[in-house]
């Protein structure tokens, strides 16, 4: 069941067009993926369909309230952590929380709890009595999620959850997420990193110049780049024979040669590993390291969009810092 | 019923944060103190209470509510703590009239203040202390949508302060405190009575010391009329301006 719905979003700054005609939907219960460089819209899509911008065309629909007509009821839905730490900062974290669960009309009583608990949960207990600016950059992201999430949204919206932040915490907060969906959350996530999008995304959205240019499941966007099955074979032995042994029992495949141990064979049909090993047997070369050569998301959007990645990082640091 | 819990919050953190802090405090005190001096120094005679302290209270609500909204909301602009507010789902004037009624309650003391003072040197009797409540009260609505339209209006912090004086000065001199309206350069006139501090500081003078020259009625309606006006610019301009 989708619980987010847009369709055809545009949004235009004067003659400027940030986000085109983007059309997607998130399913309830997956974490969601927008991918893309700095500048590709993906902060603006979010902006438009959380409230922060207006609508130049188009429609977004969650949880069946229209994100234009009824926006305070679809914002009573979500939770939204923007790119930057923005809470307050001469409040400690417990007073952030219960702020934010006001925000959301909770009494009194249950957003202290549920405050208490996100403490727990969040691995900030100590820090609860703590100003959020003597919090580290990790503690705030944490502090940060934990008030998105205050109200117990339906969605929550993560921009940029990781960026500017050390490896430790990035893991944690990366963990964080993944358990935050395990219990039901639906989580749309925007993000630069690529390896984050392939570890916790369900399905991944590619966004460049205000468009979305590739949408699907990990599965289906690195099948939509590969256009042959490939398997590598490492093995001792003399490899020249088995070029043509291989043609000779699989007529349609074709081999490469890399060095003097390795080997790859490309075939339009899914290949099999144990006839193909059996046929080195027979020659007598010892195969000792077998893997199916999949391509990456890295390769994938670099294929889709032409963008480079470190290119994109370093562009996006710049800009946070 | 949730969105008065988003409300009562909203101006009870930023009472807390900004305008109970000691320093705000002590300024809201010193502030009209320091009026009081200065136009007495100025005027070189006997301290004529009554004759001056429309004028200190009308300045106090001005200075006090102008700098603190426009401050306050342009620093949670810049630390991007405010779009925590346009996130959240309440109605844009209801967040609105929470993040001012803090500014109008501070207001309202700081109008009050030189009342205490005042009480030490002369004879308060007779006064309808109910009315000069409702007029502070609508100063502080105005001067605070003042604030709130000056805050709409810029980036960064000292662009509220210098913006908020180019309105506060002339402000000052026009609306018949130091020189009456009456007796200003015939040009300059329409500019008084465009001044919302004008009808304050008139029914103030009025209800004190009874040199007020506009009808009570006329000059509470135009009050209300600059609040209303002001308050619909000012949220108009926040959907426009930070609701990109």
């Amino acid at each position: 069941m989708n619980i987010l719905q847009a369709q055809d979003l545009t949004k235009n700054y004067g003659d400027f067009r940030a986000v085109d005609r983007i059309t997607f939907s998130i399913n309830q219960g997956e974490i969601f993926g927008l991918l893309g460089p700095n500048g590709a819209g993906k902060t603006t899509t979010i902006n438009m369909l959380t409230g922060l911008a207006m609508i130049t065309s188009g429609t977004a629909t969650l949880g069946g309230f229209d994100c234009n007509r009824d926006l305070r009821k679809a914002q009573q839905l979500m939770g939204i952590v923007p790119d930057e730490s923005n809470l307050y900062e001469e409040m400690d974290g417990f007073q952030n929380l219960c702020f934010c669960g006001a925000l959301y009309g909770m009494p009194k009583a249950k957003r202290e709890k549920r405050a208490a608990e996100l403490l727990v949960e969040f691995g900030l207990a100590d820090a609860g009595k703590k100003k959020f600016n003597a919090y580290s950059r990790g503690m705030k992201r944490r502090l940060t999620i934990a008030a998105g999430i205050i109200h117990e949204p339906s969605i929550l919206f993560l921009d940029e959850p990781t960026t500017g932040i050390d490896v430790a915490s990035a893991r944690q907060i990366r963990r964080l997420i993944q358990d935050l969906n395990h219990k039901g959350t639906t989580i749309f996530l925007t993000t630069h990193y690529i390896e984050e999008a392939e570890r916790l995304c369900h399905r991944i959205a590619f966004m460049v110049g205000g468009k979305i240019v590739r949408i699907g499941t990990l599965r289906e966007l690195m099948m939509d780049a590969q256009k042959e099955n490939i398997v590598q074979f490492r093995a001792v032995g003399s490899l020249e024979k088995i070029g043509e042994a291989i043609s000779r029992e699989f007529p349609s495949v074709r081999t490469e040669f890399y060095g003097r141990d390795l080997v790859r064979i490309h075939s339009q049909q899914p290949l099999n590993l144990a006839p193909l090993v059996r046929v080195f047997d027979q020659n007598n070369i010892s195969v000792y390291e077998a893997k199916i050569i999949r391509p990456s998301l890295e390769e994938v959007f670099v294929k889709v969009t032409g963008i480079e990645i470190a290119k994109m990082k370093q562009e996006k640091e710049k800009v946070k810092k | 019923m949730k969105a008065w819990i988003a409300f009562w919050n909203i101006l009870k953190k930023d009472m807390h944060n900004y305008y109970l802090k000691p320093p705000n405090i002590s300024w809201g005190m010193i502030f009209p103190v320091a009026w009081t001096l200065m136009v007495f120094l100025k005027s070189g005679r006997a301290l004529d209470v009554l004759g001056l302290l429309p004028g200190v209270m009308c300045l106090s609500v001005l200075f006090g509510t102008t700098s603190m909204l426009a401050v306050t909301i342009t620093f949670e602009r810049r630390s991007r703590s405010f779009e925590r507010l346009l996130i959240a789902p309440i109605d844009l004037n209801l967040l609105m009239l929470a993040k001012t009624t803090g500014a109008i309650v501070f207001g309202i003391f700081n109008g009050f203040v030189p009342v205490g003072f005042a009480l030490f040197m002369t004879h308060l009797g007779g006064i309808n202390w109910l009315l000069v409540l409702a007029t502070i009260f609508l100063i502080a609505v105005t001067s605070t949508f003042l604030g709130l339209f000056i805050a709409v209006s810029v980036h960064e912090v000292f662009e509220a302060q210098t913006f908020s004086n180019f309105f506060r000065f002339p402000m000052i001199f026009l609306c018949g405190l130091f020189v009456p309206v009456q007796a200003l350069p015939i040009f300059l006139r329409p500019i008084s009575y465009a001044i919302p501090l004008t009808y304050g500081a008139d029914i103030l003078k009025s209800l004190i010391n009874g040199n007020g020259h506009i009808a009570l009625v006329t000059s509470f309606l135009v009050l209300i009329g600059f609040g209303i006006a002001l308050f619909t610019v000012s949220t108009h301009n926040v959907k426009r301006k930070w609701i990109y």
